[in-house]
């Protein structure tokens, strides 16, 4: 994948199973949300081939749900977290909706209650916590069965007990029903125990293995062209040493420091 | 001018009964304005565009005014002028802050305009100023033929559109991951936009268009997060406004704006205050728990 003559990675062949949870890390401008991107069917890749379930990706497919980057709705936004679920199920289609209320809000009331939001089903979403929010995000992810889950910082600007709380949900829903995850995330801690493997892109490069393989000084510090060293510290994972640039212009001091301390 | 003569100036219900059937065809434009303008609102709201709103006015007067010199439909006028604004900034303004920046530039300069030909206008003043500030007896049947037109072509695109712009608009992120299509949906509601503002022109005038297209929705969002009673609320809201603002006018002497405007405004004040009540009992509960939880 490149963009004019910047490489973000090339000779990417990774294969993601069926109940699999992979983390991508890497600094800002690494190529992480475009990752996504691509495989939402939103951009395209410079050179190669991307499937999911077999088929080539198209844009809007139903096989693919998707988290977005964590951002607050505005507190007059006109609908209870009810309906942003309802949207999440049928929120492409045209027309008003004249038939299957009933059905649809059976299907809305079992989502909330698999992401344990049925507390606040008929609260405005502009007044709900960040945490709460996000739930809401992963039970309209879920609505359709989907093979596949993207998510693009899902825990960013939650606390750590809300952080651990939504990424084991979205594990335990996903995962648990065959589904592959794809979580792009800045900091591994907080999914430390649902990861099986993690895509570590930086500077046009990439490394793929299990936690142990990868978050090491030795491959970190090889991908950024520079000493990094791991520390282990009562299961928490702390990287020291991020160079401030790694051949992009923005907010590599950023990922630094949210990688080191939580 | 003394107290009574001002007050007899805004409230005066001589011979009102004969007044009324005069009117009758403005009320029926009202009450679909009050209509478009209640649904159009809550788009406009969600899509945070009331700068927008008042920048398409501005060029929807321009048309009106032109129309006006050269005698043709003024209507027809205004509906060309707002949707060859709403097409521009359709077009060039798809980020929010380009957009501003384009309203900010294309006001005046619409403004402008339809002093020009409002100044070149020969003809009686009383158009001219209607144009600006809202008029009630200019509703002959022709042009209410081509409101109820229009404001069905907004209603029913608007019903089209519904589910996919809510999503767009509230939530970009997961609705272009659904495969909505984004762009066409902002182009297409550009457009209704651009005919609701044409319309409404009609009858409160460029300068106070906003007090049927933001007003009553806003004050709707103030009250409830209900998608569908949101729209009762923008819509009930604007026709009060609109048909209590042109039964006001009827009795005084005053142009019909600033009785629409008032109504609005005083609706949007009660709803912020219905808000505000509600956050501090909420506020208080919360605190209330908290303090028995710990």
């Amino acid at each position: 994948m490149a963009f004019g003559d910047r490489v973000l990675w090339d000779g990417l062949d990774l294969d993601v199973a069926p109940g699999e949870f992979l983390a991508v890390l890497g600094p800002n401008g690494s190529g992480k949300s475009t990752f996504l991107n691509v495989l939402l069917g939103l951009k395209e890749l410079s050179g190669g081939a991307v499937e999911v379930g077999g088929q080539p990706v198209t844009s809007g497919s139903r096989r693919i749900g998707s988290i977005p980057q964590q951002k607050s709705f505005p507190e007059d936004t006109p609908l209870r977290a009810r309906d942003l679920v309802a949207l999440g199920i049928d929120g492409h289609r045209w027309g008003p909706r004249l038939f299957g209320r009933k059905k649809l809000n059976e299907r809305v009331d079992t989502l909330l209650e698999k992401v344990g939001a049925t507390r606040y089903a008929d609260q405005p979403l502009g007044i709900l916590s960040g945490g709460e929010q996000q739930r809401l995000r992963a039970a309209q992810a879920l609505a359709d069965n989907p093979d596949l889950l993207l998510c693009d910082e899902p825990l960013l600007s939650l606390d750590l007990h809300h952080q651990r709380a939504v990424s084991s949900l979205i594990h335990r829903q996903a995962c648990d029903h065959g589904a592959a995850v794809i979580f792009v995330t800045h900091e591994i801690n907080p999914i430390l125990q649902n990861v099986d493997r993690v895509l570590y892109l930086a500077g046009g490069r990439f490394h793929i293995g299990t936690v142990d393989e990868v978050m090491t000084s030795d491959v970190l510090s090889d991908l950024y062209g520079s000493p990094i060293e791991v520390f282990r510290s009562k299961g928490r994972i702390v990287v020291v040493g991020i160079p401030e640039s790694v051949e992009h212009p923005h907010g590599a001091g950023h990922t630094d420091a949210l990688m080191a301390g939580e | 001018m003394d107290t009574t003569d001002l007050f007899s100036t805004i409230f005066s219900f001589e011979n009102y009964a004969e007044l009324l059937p005069l009117v009758s065809n403005s009320i029926v434009a009202g009450a679909l304005l009050g209509l478009v303008g209640g649904l159009v609102g809550v788009f406009v709201m969600m899509r945070d565009m009331a700068f927008a709103v008042h920048g398409i006015a501005e060029l929807s007067f321009a048309g009106a005014a032109f129309a006006l010199l050269i005698g043709a439909n003024v209507v027809g006028g205004s509906i060309v002028g707002s949707i060859l604004a709403s097409l521009v900034l359709g077009l060039m303004g798809a980020r929010a802050k380009d957009r501003n920046s384009i309203i900010g530039v294309m006001m005046p300069f619409g403004l402008g305009l339809g002093i020009l030909f409002l100044a070149l206008y020969q003809g009686r003043s009383a158009n001219k100023f209607g144009l600006l500030t809202g008029q009630i007896v200019a509703v002959d049947d022709v042009q209410l033929g081509l409101l109820a037109v229009c404001s069905v072509v907004v209603i029913v695109g608007l019903a089209l559109l519904w589910r996919p712009l809510t999503f767009v608009s509230v939530d970009p992120a997961v609705a272009a991951a659904r495969g909505v299509p984004a762009g066409w949906l902002s182009a297409a509601f550009m457009v209704l936009l651009g005919l609701a503002v044409a319309l409404s022109i009609q009858i409160v005038g460029a300068l106070l268009v906003l007090s049927l297209l933001i007003t009553p929705a806003a004050a709707a969002l103030k009250v409830t997060a209900r998608p569908v009673l949101t729209v009762v609320l923008s819509v009930s809201f604007a026709m009060v406004s609109v048909v209590g603002g042109i039964m006001l006018a009827l009795a005084g002497r005053l142009p019909i704006s600033p009785y629409v405007t008032t109504i609005s405004f005083l609706i949007y004040v009660v709803c912020r205050v219905i808000a505000w009540q509600r956050m501090r009992v909420r506020h208080n509960r919360d605190a209330a728990e908290a303090a028995v939880a710990s």
